[in-house]
């Protein structure tokens, strides 16, 4: 692979990071060679030409997300990228298992919490991280969910360091968003380069809608027997208002907006042409705070006024469950290597980025005194905002960083500087290396799910770590390679 | 019969979606038409009436003053064509067919969806060149080329379930009003003085307004050799057969709604029926020369009204603010029709 991708590219050079395409571990298997050789054959240009017009298709289907700043709203596409991001089944395997460990125990941690707590009790992780956590909902406390379920969607955002190494960098247990390019990227794909992907024993990406359906009829209140599961969106102005809609068609269920919905005898109904149906399960796309302004924010426009006090009656399920944001909490995220061991009496099979919290003494210090070297976060955001990178921050930034984690330790975490791997991308200067991640996303119902592969996110820019789509990430094709590749083998 | 269950949902807000998606778009089409006869009535000298005519038959008077325009030929242009702050120009127009298709998505068609969405793309770059000399022209054939194109892969590709049926009613009710505006139009045309002159200038405008109606040559079919201003207003008002006659969208409206009742088990569409059902009657029973003495103006002005009152009887037995059992004081309706910038201000 290497030397005949060298042979097709000489120029390119991924430098002391880990490439995902050249430079393959031992221990990953093998990765055919038609890959590289028929990305060859198309030539850089045609990629060019091809890669624009996918461009232009995903503007004209309106696959788009929102950046909002300063008032105003611009739709934009996701940037795409054609050179697909490979895994080997057996690195495929590795990340397969390790998704459903971590979520096995997000799970085990959520119903400790809000039940008897062991976990605090037992001296792992400390209460005030926990009940005193913005995003722990004492509205939760002793309240059982079916099959002690409450994360439903989980998106765990993975990277490599420069050994190859997968290391988790955070889990999104609330509501990961991003699923819907997955299979959009592959349709993309598909398309636009069904040359490429000829013969190329792929792990499919179709099954998510279905699988995400059967789930939600799993954990809907028993007696129902087809029950109606709906998707309760925030509506057309919410960023990942496109990946709701897609959702919804692949479930085939109503994507419904809060003045849909109505709580009447403690029951949940939505408003058709035909008067008011009764809804068992809603997947819902906004946040805790908007659910329900009887009990949280009550300025709440976007919620169902009643929709707890049916949920705590048993008369509709809610997934994801309320509070599952303390167990993705940046500061909790330091904890869960412990957690892992604390439920499941197991190692994690992906480790943790080593992390240092703020909040506790000695980290603090060590983050103060190594500041450049470091990368700082905000324990509470998402979206890589308000990060900052030691190593490539000015004097000016690192200072702001210094005052802001002073002003308020308990809402800082810091990480060593990770040299995350690379791809292949397209690029202005031809194929470049460019910098990347992963999020493979677990469904949960009675049983785990993971769909093979996940969200590449790749920074478009040169030497550009943030690989978030709002702040100009883009995103490949994630292959993972099927367990037997022998039969297609040929052009 | 058979047992058919049609037991598939429709939120009422996607039943609204989809009849005022429909609504805006057939107006797009319609404003071509409008804009594009509009042209053609110019008579040298008069213009500014000739183009005024269009604010006047809209009844955008307040709504153009407002947004700082005077009545010139090229400022009316402008404020249909190219300003999108104006909710009754085409881009306003498409804007808002846009944000109800966006609402829509998980019902439409991806084809139905990429198409609104290079339509709107294509109507945002609208240019003043686009509206001078023949360009103008040019610019109308593309806009109904573009409602035409979204009406046909909407036949070609919408699943046919109630969600359907309100997608049709919006089409068919904006239609019958269009019909009678674009008729209203020789309301307000100009006429030489000079008797020849007259009657020449007069048939000019007839033939226009049929040809704006798609109805030129069906008509010349169905008409005598010579034939009167009569013979027209029945053709577009009471044709059986004109797609966009007030009669043939009225009475596809009425059976719609039957549909409706019938098959998907809707008693609510009862009010709805009988009002189409007396609007069907209106648009039957006096001869056409009696609407001529009396006042065309003012018997298209009725036909509107009541047009309208069906669509709020549609809106108040299944659109969002209809509660079983508890049918919506009028007042309430009309704050729906209204966040929704629908006819109820266009016709003053």
């Amino acid at each position: 692979m290497n030397e005949i991708f060298r042979t097709i590219w000489p120029e390119y050079d991924p430098g002391r990071y880990f490439c995902e395409l050249t430079r393959k571990r031992a221990d990953a298997g093998p990765v055919p060679d038609w890959l590289v050789e028929r990305l060859g054959t198309i030539g850089l240009e045609a990629l060019r030409a091809r890669a624009s017009a996918a461009e232009t298709e995903l503007i004209d289907l309106g696959v788009t997300f929102t950046v909002y700043s300063d008032a105003t709203a611009i739709d934009r596409i996701l940037p795409f990228d054609c050179i697909p991001r490979v895994l080997t089944a057996a690195e495929w395997s590795l990340l397969e298992r390790a998704c459903i460990q971590r979520v096995a125990a997000l799970n085990a941690f959520l119903g400790d919490i809000y039940g008897p707590g062991h976990i605090v009790r037992d001296g792992v992780i400390p209460a005030e991280l926990v009940y005193g956590n913005s995003n722990y909902r004492p509205e939760m406390k002793d309240f059982p969910v079916p099959h002690g379920t409450y994360v439903h969607v989980c998106g765990i955002d993975i990277i490599r360091d420069e050994f190859g190494d997968f290391r988790v960098l955070e889990d999104n247990a609330r509501t990961p968003s991003g699923v819907s390019y997955v299979i959009e990227n592959r349709h993309l794909m598909l398309r636009a380069f069904p040359d490429l992907m000829a013969g190329i024993r792929l792990k499919p990406v179709d099954d998510y809608g279905r699988r995400l359906r059967a789930a939600m009829s799993e954990i809907a209140p028993g007696g129902a027997d087809d029950p109606q599961v709906v998707l309760l969106s925030p509506g057309i102005y919410n960023s990942a208002y496109f990946e709701h809609v897609f959702l919804a068609r692949e479930m085939g269920v109503p994507l419904v907006v809060g003045a849909d919905l109505v709580v009447e005898d403690e029951r949940v109904y939505m408003r058709t042409t035909s008067g008011l149906r009764r809804v068992h399960t809603i997947y819902r796309r906004l946040n805790d705070d908007f659910l329900d302004p009887a009990v949280f924010r009550p300025d709440s426009m976007l919620g169902v006024r009643g929709l707890i006090g049916a949920w705590k009656a048993g008369n509709v399920a809610i997934a994801n469950a309320v509070g599952t944001g303390v167990a993705d909490d940046k500061a909790v995220y330091a904890y869960m290597p412990r957690i892992i061991q604390y439920y499941l009496g197991q190692e994690a099979l992906v480790k943790n980025v080593e992390t240092h919290i703020c909040r506790e003494p000695e980290g603090l210090q060590y983050t103060l005194e190594n500041l450049h070297k470091l990368v700082t976060k905000p324990v509470g955001e998402s979206g890589g905002y308000g990060i900052t990178i030691g190593p490539r921050a000015s004097k000016e930034e690192l200072e702001a960083a210094r005052a802001s984690i002073l002003a308020d330790p308990g809402n800082w975490i810091s990480q060593p500087m990770i040299g995350l791997s690379v791809a292949p991308t397209l690029a202005a200067e031809g194929v470049g290396p460019r910098h990347l991640d992963l999020r493979p996303f677990i469904i949960t119902g009675r049983e785990s799910w993971v769909l093979p592969g996940g969200l590449t996110r790749v920074a478009m820019k040169r030497g550009s770590l943030i690989v978030n789509s709002s702040q100009g990430g883009g995103s490949k094709d994630t292959w993972v390679l099927a367990d037997d590749l022998t039969e297609g083998a040929g052009k | 019969m058979s047992a058919m269950r049609f037991d598939a949902v429709l939120l009422s807000r996607d039943a609204e979606g989809l009849f005022w998606m429909a609504r805006y778009l057939e107006r797009v089409e319609n404003l071509a038409r409008l804009i594009d006869v509009t042209q053609s009535f110019e008579s040298p000298g008069f213009e500014t009436d000739a183009w005024f005519g269009l604010i006047r038959i809209n009844a955008d008077e307040k709504n153009f003053a407002a947004r700082g325009f005077s009545p010139d030929a090229a400022h009316v242009k402008r404020f249909y064509l190219l300003d999108r702050g104006n909710p009754t120009s085409v881009p306003g127009n498409l804007e808002d067919a846009r944000t109800n298709a966006r609402t829509l998505r998980p019902l439409m068609s991806t084809e139905m969806w990429r198409q609104i969405n290079m339509f709107h793309r294509f109507v945002g770059q609208i240019t003043p060149e686009d509206l001078e000399g023949d360009a103008l022209s040019r610019l109308c054939t593309r806009l109904k080329d573009g409602v035409q194109a979204h009406t046909g892969i909407t036949e070609g590709t919408l699943y046919r379930d109630q969600g359907w049926y309100f997608y049709e009613l919006g089409r068919l009710l904006e239609r019958a009003d269009q019909t009678t505006r674009m008729l209203d139009i020789k309301y307000t045309a100009i006429l030489p003085q000079g008797r020849e002159e007259k009657r020449v200038a007069e048939l000019t405008q007839w033939n226009a307004i049929l040809r704006a109606a798609a109805g030129y040559h069906a008509f010349k079919r169905r008409s005598r050799a010579s034939f009167s201003a009569e013979d027209v207003v029945h053709f577009l008002l009471r044709d059986p057969s004109s797609p966009r006659s007030a009669l043939l969208c009225v009475r596809r409206a009425e059976l719609h709604l039957d549909d409706l009742r019938r098959i998907y088990g809707l008693p609510a569409a009862a009010e709805a029926i009988e009002m189409a059902q007396y609007l069907r009657e209106l648009l039957l029973e006096k001869p056409i020369s009696h609407i001529l003495a009396t006042g065309l103006h003012e018997y298209l002005d009725m036909v509107q009204i009541h047009i309208q009152a069906l669509a709020g009887a549609v809106g108040r037995a299944f659109f969002r603010d209809w509660q079983p059992a508890d049918p919506l004081p009028a007042a309430a309706q009309g704050q729906a029709q209204n966040q929704k910038q629908g006819p109820a201000e266009a016709l003053a």
